[in-house]
């Protein structure tokens, strides 16, 4: 294909035993970017990421990954896309290295175990078996097999559940080194600060439609409020504005004419947080 | 097996240097990993491999004389070998594919570039080696601590054992298509096994039994299995002595291919 999109959905829907899981969603991932797909749980993000990868036929749309037809693709589109899985084991009885070499056979032209392994921060963990490791270590373990085979493109569903915040640090290292390698990437996630750190654009799926699709600056950007909060005898205000340099000075100046201190003075932007929850649940707060 | 998948999309030609030679590497790596999980995991080691061999040291123990007019060992350590045939290819295949699918490894799997159907031969190749080698240890103990006697035929014992294997796989992936949870999955195989071992004539004499369990014996696979096994192994004769035999195993083995097929997942059925 020559066209720069790597991921191409057009009016992509889904039913379960006539529920609709996925209304008609369009939208495009370009090569080298990190794709980041937000939702509620059941808006859809993973019944969506299932059909890019292959494991669910859609009932409707068009979908190209990597200019192919992933359900039925075949094994030369499979040597291209990595996946890290939502939740899946691997042979509990194998150490890391031995399922890195699992895996790294599986593709016609793998990257070098060693390599890997460093790159996930597993080397020295290399020759313990599975079943010992931590939940942070078994969701590196999965980041290393879905790198082994060298892809262009790589599927993360939620991969730093169960991290420590080193650990989810450290992996967001690790993506964006792999976007430094112009790898295209595809993330889900709940943890909407690394949607923030990672993704060069963000779609916020709600009840299987799309609901705002752009960077993470672009979201936010379109919520132009400032927040400024402090304490008044003991009592939470807050106080959102699009002037947030007036009211400032104003809440000061009065502060330092009636000699007090404003307790907890914060001005803070929205966060992609605030923007994603507002909406996903615009009738509540 | 996802065949539909296999239709959905027009196959394109694969290259040059992923023709057979790949699929030949993709199917010996996969071999290897496969005997690598099974003798690391404790587990199947202990409960597929070691204990039908066990049970023929206790009841080769307790044996004396002649059963059904030959030599108590020699009629055990057939039965034995029948038995190590379900256990290893029909149970231990079928609960290990179970954990597999309903852990995700399955799953796993089908996103990377090996064919779907190379995997499942090398399940079926690996689990056949097993078997093999079980059979020879359950042999040797045989001869050396029973003074059982040795085949009276391997070139017909073989073609028996490897219809047996394959056949018991079939049921295998058949059942492990039908079981749903993983947790409950070796007490099902147990169920099935345990009896149907008895009815069959694996732990000794059935002459005794009341003519409702011999019926009941009569349609079962591992009843045929045994059959030819002793007719191979004590009197080398080969498969073509009862089509009959060959026939019953040949229909077991079939159907439980016919219901993988059908309904064979890779995707865990729990969540």
């Amino acid at each position: 294909m020559s066209s720069a999109a790597a991921i191409s959905v057009r009016g992509l829907r889904k039913a379960y035993d006539g529920r609709e899981a996925v209304r008609g969603i369009d939208f495009d991932v370009l090569a080298g970017e990190v794709f980041g797909l937000l939702g509620p749980n059941g808006a859809g993000k993973t019944t969506t990421v299932e059909i890019l990868e292959g494991y669910r036929e859609r009932d409707g749309g068009d979908v190209r990954v990597l200019g192919v037809d992933p359900w039925g693709s075949d094994r030369r589109h499979r040597e291209r896309i990595g996946v890290v899985l939502q939740q899946s084991e691997l042979p509990p009885s194998l150490s890391v290295r031995e399922v890195h070499l699992m895996f790294a056979g599986y593709y016609a032209e793998p990257r070098d175990v060693d390599e890997v392994l460093e790159l996930v921060g597993l080397a020295e963990k290399a020759s313990e078996r599975v079943k010992t490791l931590s939940g942070g270590q078994k969701r590196r373990l999965d980041l290393g097999i879905a790198l082994v085979g060298d892809p262009e493109l790589v599927f993360l569903d939620e991969p730093t559940t169960g991290f420590d915040p080193a650990a989810r640090r450290t992996a967001w290292e690790l993506v964006r080194s792999l976007r430094s390698l112009g790898k295209t990437i595809l993330l889900t996630t709940h943890y909407l600060d690394e949607a923030q750190q990672l993704a060069d654009r963000v779609a916020v799926i709600r009840e299987g439609s799309l609901v705002r699709i752009g960077t993470p600056a672009e979201l936010i950007g379109a919520a132009p409020q400032v927040e400024i909060r402090y304490r008044d005898d003991g009592r939470e205000v807050v106080v959102a504005t699009a002037e947030p340099t007036r009211v400032l000075a104003d809440l000061t100046a009065r502060a330092v004419a009636e000699g007090r201190e404003l307790e907890g003075l914060e001005v803070r932007r929205p966060t992609l947080e605030d923007v994603y929850l507002e909406l996903v649940d615009g009738d509540e707060s | 097996m996802r065949a539909e998948a296999d239709t959905a999309a027009p196959r394109r030609a694969p290259a040059r240097e992923e023709g057979t030679t790949r699929s030949l590497a993709l199917f010996l790596h996969e071999l290897r990993m496969q005997q690598l999980m099974f003798w690391r995991n404790r587990e199947s080691a202990v409960f597929v491999f070691i204990f039908p061999p066990m049970l023929f040291l206790l009841l080769g123990a307790v044996y004396d004389g002649t059963i059904d007019g030959v030599p108590a060992a020699d009629r055990l350590l057939v039965g034995m070998i029948g038995y190590g045939c379900a256990n290893t290819a029909f149970g231990g295949l079928a609960i290990t594919m179970v954990i597999r699918r309903e852990g995700g490894i399955l799953k796993r799997l089908r996103a990377t570039p090996l064919p779907a159907a190379t995997y499942l031969a090398a399940v079926l190749v690996s689990t056949l080696f097993v078997f093999v080698l079980q059979m020879l240890v359950t042999v040797l103990l045989g001869i050396f601590l029973y003074d059982a006697r040795g085949a009276e035929s391997w070139p017909a014992v073989i073609p028996v054992v490897l219809l047996g294997g394959v056949a018991f796989a079939g049921l295998g992936f058949g059942a492990a298509s039908l079981i749903r949870s993983a947790e409950g999955s070796s007490a099902v195989i147990n169920l099935v096994i345990l009896p149907m071992a008895f009815l069959s004539g694996s732990f000794g004499p059935t002459r005794s039994y009341p003519e409702v369990l011999q019926k009941i014996a009569d349609v079962l696979p591992l009843t045929y299995l045994i059959d030819l096994l002793q007719a191979a192994y004590l009197h080398g004769r080969g498969l073509t002595h009862d089509l009959t035999a060959v026939g019953v195993l040949l229909a077991w083995g079939i159907a439980g291919y016919v219901v993988a097929a059908k309904r064979f997942g890779w995707q865990p059925r729990e969540r």
